[in-house]
């Protein structure tokens, strides 16, 4: 493959046709943490190419969700469909999955023994087993579009918080996954780093990646989210376009959570 | 009071000496490599919980660190061959210090292990790493450089515990210094030798392991 195949196939936007069918369908999950639900009865339809924020007050589920959607937790009750396909089977093979769903989480776990090159090449050398030249066309592709090809000798200690963020986001999407989960991946990084992450993610949206996207930035879920899921008490609450949800929540917990944020 | 050290008795014993030096490194070497096997096994197997493999591992644990070597050296030397498995001393004595070993090995890897946070596992496992490619490129990597100084201590401390091996007839330092104490009455000689001997061996090696672990410490890792 040449490398303007690569950059093709990586900075492809991709064709409207595919939007709306189903990628993830979640049906009447529970999830208990030793007997005490953390999620009860969660259904949820994600589709291609659709941006869904995650909100809700701490302590809701939201994680948990996340956690659930790509293995690393195991459910009590009910159904995950990835792609048709259901996930939640004794005999998934997560590693399988894992592949077409890439996460990214709040403290970023990059591999500090690593550099940021060698972070991003792990999955697709060792899991994916792609040739070692594509892969690192791939990943400078990738690490040129966030501003991170000078970084990519340097190891995690030597980048700073956002920076550290976007490597990760880029360790994830190498893998070409079809989904990408984010979990407040913001949430640790100083103000003036937010920016730059919350770029790279709206970006994303614009290329029309498939995410699951929970956050406490609220102006950033207007602008990127195609719907709102508003979650507590490990329910979904409300499941609404950000104009309504915004402009008018249909649920007093929501309107209640909203006016938090008003100040 | 004048005390003449008797150089010509050093001079002479020398290169006994140096022959019994040279079996104690061989028997430390042999104990640490066999050590870091069994510990890095049992470290593992436990860090992943892995069933009926997991229990054995802590019982084996408990009872290598709950004998004292030269009991466990008298079971292998004695013991076992009243059963008709019999081993030369030399064997004996490299699996005396492995059982041993082992066990301290299997709790110095353990400890870098559970230093390792559950994040790191987790962005590990969600690029899609099996468990053995998890342990290979992120936990053990990570869990070494954590456990450094801890392993290190251990490789000095079966260095000493090699000091009774001469149940197993085996002519270690401490050993030959006896002997000649017992043959020439040359008491302080012989005792400062051993001395010496040790001393040669130990203090290169835990210099090593300063250096090592300042370097580790340098390379500072953390996110
Ligand atoms: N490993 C665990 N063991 C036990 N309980 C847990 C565990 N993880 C989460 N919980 C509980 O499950 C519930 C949901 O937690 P979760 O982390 O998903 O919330 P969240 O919405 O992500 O909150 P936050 O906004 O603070 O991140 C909480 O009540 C939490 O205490
Ligand atoms: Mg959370």
């Amino acid at each position: 493959m040449t490398d303007t195949m690569i950059l093709d196939r990586l900075n492809a936007v991709k064709p409207a046709e595919e939007r709306g069918a189903p990628l993830l369908e979640i049906s009447h999950l529970r999830k208990e943490y030793d007997g005490v639900p953390a999620l009860r009865d969660i259904s949820l339809r994600i589709d291609k190419q659709e941006v869904v924020v995650v909100l809700g007050p701490s302590g809701c589920g939201k994680s948990t969700l996340l956690r659930c959607m790509n293995g690393l937790e195991r459910i009590q009750a009910g159904e995950i469909l990835l792609d048709g396909g259901v996930l939640t089977t004794e005999k998934t093979d997560w590693r399988l999955i894992r592949q077409k769903i890439g996460m990214v989480f709040q403290s970023y776990e990059l591999f500090p023994h690593m550099t940021v090159l060698e972070n991003i090449l792990l999955g697709p050398l060792k899991v994916q087993k792609r040739k070692r030249k594509e892969a690192e066309t791939a990943a400078r592709v990738l690490l040129e579009r966030v501003g991170l090809y000078e970084k990519r000798t340097a190891f995690p200690r030597q980048l700073s918080g956002g920076q550290k963020q976007r490597a990760a986001i880029i360790r994830a999407l190498v893998m070409e996954p079809e989904i990408m989960l984010f979990d407040e991946i913001t949430a640790a990084l100083d103000p003036e780093m937010v920016r730059e992450v919350l770029d790279v993610m709206l970006e994303l949206a614009r290329s029309r990646m498939t995410m699951v996207i929970v956050t406490h930035e609220m102006q950033f879920a207007k602008a990127a989210a195609d719907r709102i899921v508003f979650m507590d008490e490990g329910e979904v609450v409300e499941d609404s376009p950000p104009g309504d949800f915004f402009v008018k929540p249909k649920t007093e917990r929501a309107r209640r959570f909203l006016n938090i944020f008003q100040f | 009071m004048g005390y003449m050290v008797d150089t010509a008795f050093i001079v002479k014993f020398t290169p006994l000496y140096i022959e019994a030096m040279g079996l104690v490194l061989e028997l430390c070497f042999f104990g640490v490599l066999f050590s870091l096997i069994i510990g890095l096994f049992c470290a593992i197997v436990r860090y992943y919980r892995i069933p009926v493999l997991r229990s054995a591992a802590g019982v084996y644990i408990e009872l290598s660190r709950n004998t004292p070597l030269v009991i466990q050296l008298f079971f292998l030397y004695f013991g076992l061959p009243r059963v008709g498995i019999t081993f030369d001393s030399f064997t004996c004595a490299v699996t005396g210090l492995s059982f041993l070993g082992g066990s301290y090995m299997a709790e110095a890897f353990r400890g870098g292990l559970e230093a390792i946070g559950r994040g790191q596992i987790e962005s590990g496992l969600s690029i899609g790493l099996s468990r053995s490619q998890l342990v290979r490129y992120v936990a053990l990597p990570q869990a070494l450089a954590v456990a450094a100084p801890a392993l290190g201590a251990n490789v000095i401390f079966l260095l000493k515990e090699t000091s009774v091996v001469s149940i197993v007839a085996l002519a270690d330092l401490m050993s030959l210094a006896k002997d000649l104490i017992g043959l020439y009455y040359k008491t302080n000689e012989a005792l400062l030798m051993l001395v010496a001997g040790y001393l040669i061996l130990l203090l290169p090696l835990s210099g090593l392991f300063r250096f090592a672990e300042r370097r580790l410490r340098y390379a500072g890792f953390g996110n």
